[in-house]
């Protein structure tokens, strides 16, 4: 009776709200978070880019649902030059920019549109650089595009074409990402005109599956079909966010049929979600790494002996039982097994104490004490790091390493964590930006990361494997790549730089009756496939 | 009174500059750095984080932070957010009214329920009624807020399903906000349905912001009395053969009103803090949420400000809750 009351109302919710202005179909997303803004551009949260580049926004290329690979967007092919140095895209003609109160597009998206995107975040000059004072372009710097972008050039209406200053083989995953997506000028003129700049980041105008309707701050961001949609268009009618940030509570939510969907439910409920006929539960392996990572410029941590010994006195099966609960599975590369050049011809180092023993008298570490960092926030790749530094301290005092635990507030922790001298091993983790294996082993483990602030916080320079990413980074052939970052994996295993801990799995409940809903390996929330049966 | 009155503005000033330290130095004693929040795992050079720091202005010494936040205040402008670039007080008055509202809706549950119950265990001390009105008032009172929000949701939202799980309307019905308040909106809005949606998204909320207020009123209201009621003019009043009633509601509890009064007055400040986790379970788009947020975010200029904000509507309440004792007490407008 208490089921069926309660399926009851969901039913009659459901119904109420399919019964809208007619007969519309509306889905609601129960998000996390309130986006910062609905710029792509100036932000760095993965919820601000769900709200804003997914639904409102296209890219000249963007990747293909539930992968890492780039297909054709905004641009419907492109070319690369022999030396890799010049990218020339060929535009989608006819696609419609969204109106709204304010503006009604007079021409469809081209050439202006696309270099007014790059410029406003490349040239201080420009007069969009600083729309809002005090806005920054943290995506753009943090792929290194001041760099990497001598110039970008308007061929004709249709074809743009991107000079680079050195090749670059990640660049067109960089194009794909939400930093990268397309507003369109004209509306910007138009605001310009008016003296509301500010309203770019508040009613964005995009090319994209939905239309920006309305957003309630904190509250409920809605969107509408985009009828003009030069894809596929999207089988509901209206999308709805209803921002909802305790996880507890979305799970209510959803369970009462007051939302289709919702991100990030705690471990403990994923039992409960399985066991509820009205949900269902998608899952995959997140495009992620956890790590602990020595401090390799410090004796004893500065021989790789030292550091594989410790890795083998931690049990990782352990701390995927007790931390991630079955969540995850055990890494041994410092890139997930979902991306390409991923080697899994490497033998993980095994759980032996004995040996890690016998190999820490060897280098004349026994009886060695040192500090583990445990970060004071859940991430995505790591749901508890002090239960995982607790877990460490047990095995390590098995082989007579004393190992202190120590914390710091958040971003104190990113910060100190970076520092040359830093005394301990850090835990830590990553979350990929674009799918391609240069942003993790570029960004985490190359030369050029390490130094005060630098994301290296292993502080290891090893010249042969920032060599071979060097060189991967450079050839736009990917067997080729593969084969260098293949290599570039059997270095890292060999000196431990890290200890490689986990890969989390994502999960994603929704009603049973959500169809078409595609899980981004890249942890994104789009909506343009799904539909309601009915 | 007008006398009276403008002491009591006078000593705002100074208060007011106090709680302009308090805000400014609370958010920069707390360890973290925005800058460094946003780059996240990525990390950033020491040149690009001066460049940042720099270009938000958190390079110069705090003094003249301190100045340049309270030169501008003078101006009425409160700064922009560091995460939405918005101006702080446009986003505290999109807000606010969510706050209010409920807020206003919790404190009226307490009084009208607080204060009978108080009176009434005080004349049948030591009753049973007495005894359980007043552990009942305990426990409210020791109620963890985030448990005891989660529990009214998984019971009578997820079991029962009479009230809805969060939120401040049902998402079918869509308007634009004309007062902020969605009692009123929903009624201007003339959508069958709505005003209802709302009350019912309401109930909840409130009474889970209501239970730590209900508790504290009822037991001053109920200590109030009972001093009162031990009064030399009490016992004349039922010597001189008055019903009891008339003693009770007229001679005692008038003059038991000045310290729940007082005590509702400060009820106003819990109420804000209440707000914040209460916010925070129902998706209540109001301050409370918007603090923690930006907290977690060190988002110092809406810290600040809205900490002032916040601060400035406590103490204009306590102002009013003053001039209140000169209504009830004419000894004290004297004074």
């Amino acid at each position: 009776m208490r089921r069926m009351s309660r399926s009851l109302i969901a039913a009659s919710i459901l119904a109420l709200c399919a019964a809208m202005p007619a007969a519309a179909k509306t889905f609601v997303y129960c998000s996390e978070a309130s986006p910062e803004g609905f710029d792509p551009a100036p932000y760095t949260a993965g919820t601000t880019f769900d709200a804003s580049a997914h639904a409102v926004y296209n890219r000249l290329a963007q990747f293909k649902p539930g992968t890492t690979e780039v297909e054709p967007a905004l641009a419907e092919s492109w070319e690369v030059s022999e030396d890799g140095l010049e990218y020339t895209f060929h535009l989608r003609e006819g696609v419609k920019f969204h109106s709204n109160d304010k503006f009604t597009p007079s021409r469809d998206f081209n050439a202006d549109d696309v270099i007014f995107s790059f410029m406003r975040q490349a040239s201080t000059d420009d007069p969009w650089h600083q729309y809002i004072p005090g806005i920054t372009y943290e995506y753009y710097d943090a792929m290194e595009m001041p760099d990497l972008v001598k110039e970008i050039v308007k061929v004709d209406d249709h074809t743009v074409k991107f000079v680079l200053n050195r090749p670059e083989a990640p660049f067109l995953a960089n194009i794909a990402m939400p930093f990268a997506s397309i507003v369109s000028k004209e509306y910007a003129d138009t605001l310009a005109e008016a003296g509301t700049k500010e309203d770019l980041n508040n009613l964005p105008i995009g090319t994209g599956p939905f239309r920006f309707v309305a957003y309630q701050k904190d509250a409920v961001i809605r969107y509408q079909k985009n009828a003009d949609y030069w894809g596929e268009a999207p089988k509901i009618d209206d999308l709805v966010f209803a921002i909802t940030p305790d996880g507890s509570v979305r799970l209510q939510k959803l369970k009462a049929g007051e939302c289709h969907l919702m991100p990030y439910p705690a471990p403990a409920d994923l039992d409960s979600i399985r066991a509820d006929d009205s949900l269902k539960l998608d899952e995959q392996p997140g495009l992620n790494v956890a790590y602990l990572a020595y401090n390799t410029t410090v004796a004893p941590f500065d021989n790789p002996k030292v550091r594989k010994a410790l890795n083998m006195a931690i049990n990782k099966q352990a701390i995927i039982d007790a931390v991630f609960q079955g969540a995850g599975q055990i890494a041994k590369n410092p890139i997930p097994p979902t991306m390409w050049s991923y080697n899994d011809a490497i033998e993980d180092d095994p759980y032996d104490p004995d040996t890690a023993k016998a190999m820490l008298e060897e280098a004349g570490a026994s009886g060695l004490s040192m500090k583990i960092w445990a970060m004071p926030v859940q991430r995505p790749y790591m749901p508890n790091a002090r239960r995982t530094a607790e877990l460490m301290q047990s095995d390590l005092a098995k082989v007579g390493v004393n190992a202190e635990i120590v914390s710091y507030e958040w971003g104190e922790y990113l910060k100190k964590s970076t520092e040359v001298n830093r005394d301990g091993a850090v835990i830590l983790g990553w979350t990929g930006d674009n799918g391609d294996p240069d942003n993790f082993m570029g960004v985490l483990l190359s030369c050029a990361a390490t130094g005060d602030g630098g994301a290296n916080r292993a502080q290891w320079c090893n010249e042969d494997f920032s060599k071979l990413l060097s060189e991967a980074k450079t050839t736009n052939d990917i067997a080729e790549r593969t084969r260098l970052y293949e290599e570039a994996q059997v270095i890292f295993k060999e000196q431990a730089p890290w200890d490689t801990l986990a890969h989390s799995t994502q999960f994603v409940p929704m009603r049973a009756d959500v169809t078409g809903f595609v899980m981004s390996p890249l942890g994104d929330f789009a909506f343009d496939t799904v539909d309601l049966a009915e | 009174m007008i006398r009276f009155f403008l002491t009591k503005l006078l000593y705002l000033v100074p208060t007011f500059l106090g709680i302009t330290i308090i805000a400014f130095g609370f958010v920069r004693v707390l360890p973290g750095d925005p800058v460094l929040l946003m780059a996240g795992e990525r990390g950033l050079s020491p040149e690009r984080h001066a460049e940042l720091a720099a270009q938000l202005g958190f390079d110069r010494p705090l003094w003249q932070q301190y100045l340049d936040f309270l030169g501008r205040l003078l101006h009425g402008d409160l700064g922009n957010s560091l995460v939405t670039k918005k101006p702080v007080l446009t986003e505290f008055l999109a807000l606010f009214p969510a706050t209010l509202e409920l807020a206003f809706v919790a404190i009226v549950i307490a009084t009208v329920i607080g204060v009978p119950v108080g009176v009434l265990a005080a004349i049948k001390r030591g009753s049973w009624f007495d005894q359980i009105s007043m552990t009942v008032a305990l426990v409210g009172f020791s109620m963890p807020i985030f448990w005891w929000g989660l529990l009214l949701i998984i019971f009578f939202s997820g079991t029962l399903g009479w009230t809805p799980v969060s939120g401040r309307i049902s998402l079918m019905y869509f308007f634009p906000p004309v007062t902020g308040f969605m009692l009123i909106d929903s009624l201007l809005s003339g959508q069958k349905g709505a005003f209802a949606s709302a009350v019912s998204h309401l109930i909840l909320p409130s009474i889970v912001l209501a239970t730590i207020p209900l508790a504290v009123i009822a037991r001053q209201t109920r200590s109030a009395m009972l001093e009162v009621m031990g009064e030399d003019y009490v016992r004349t009043a039922k010597a001189k053969g008055l019903p009891f009633r008339r003693v009770v509601m007229v001679h005692a509890l008038r003059n038991a009103m000045i310290p729940v009064i007082t005590t509702i007055g400060l009820q106003v400040g819990v109420l804000m803090a209440g707000a914040i986790l209460t916010e925070t379970i129902f998706s209540w788009p109001g301050i409370g949420k918007w603090m923690i947020d930006s907290i977690s975010r060190r988002d110092y200029p809406v810290v600040q400000s809205g900490l002032l904000l916040i601060a400035g509507l406590v103490m204009i309440v306590n102002l009013l809750v003053d001039l209140t004792y000169g209504l009830i007490n004419p000894r004290i407008r004297r004074r």
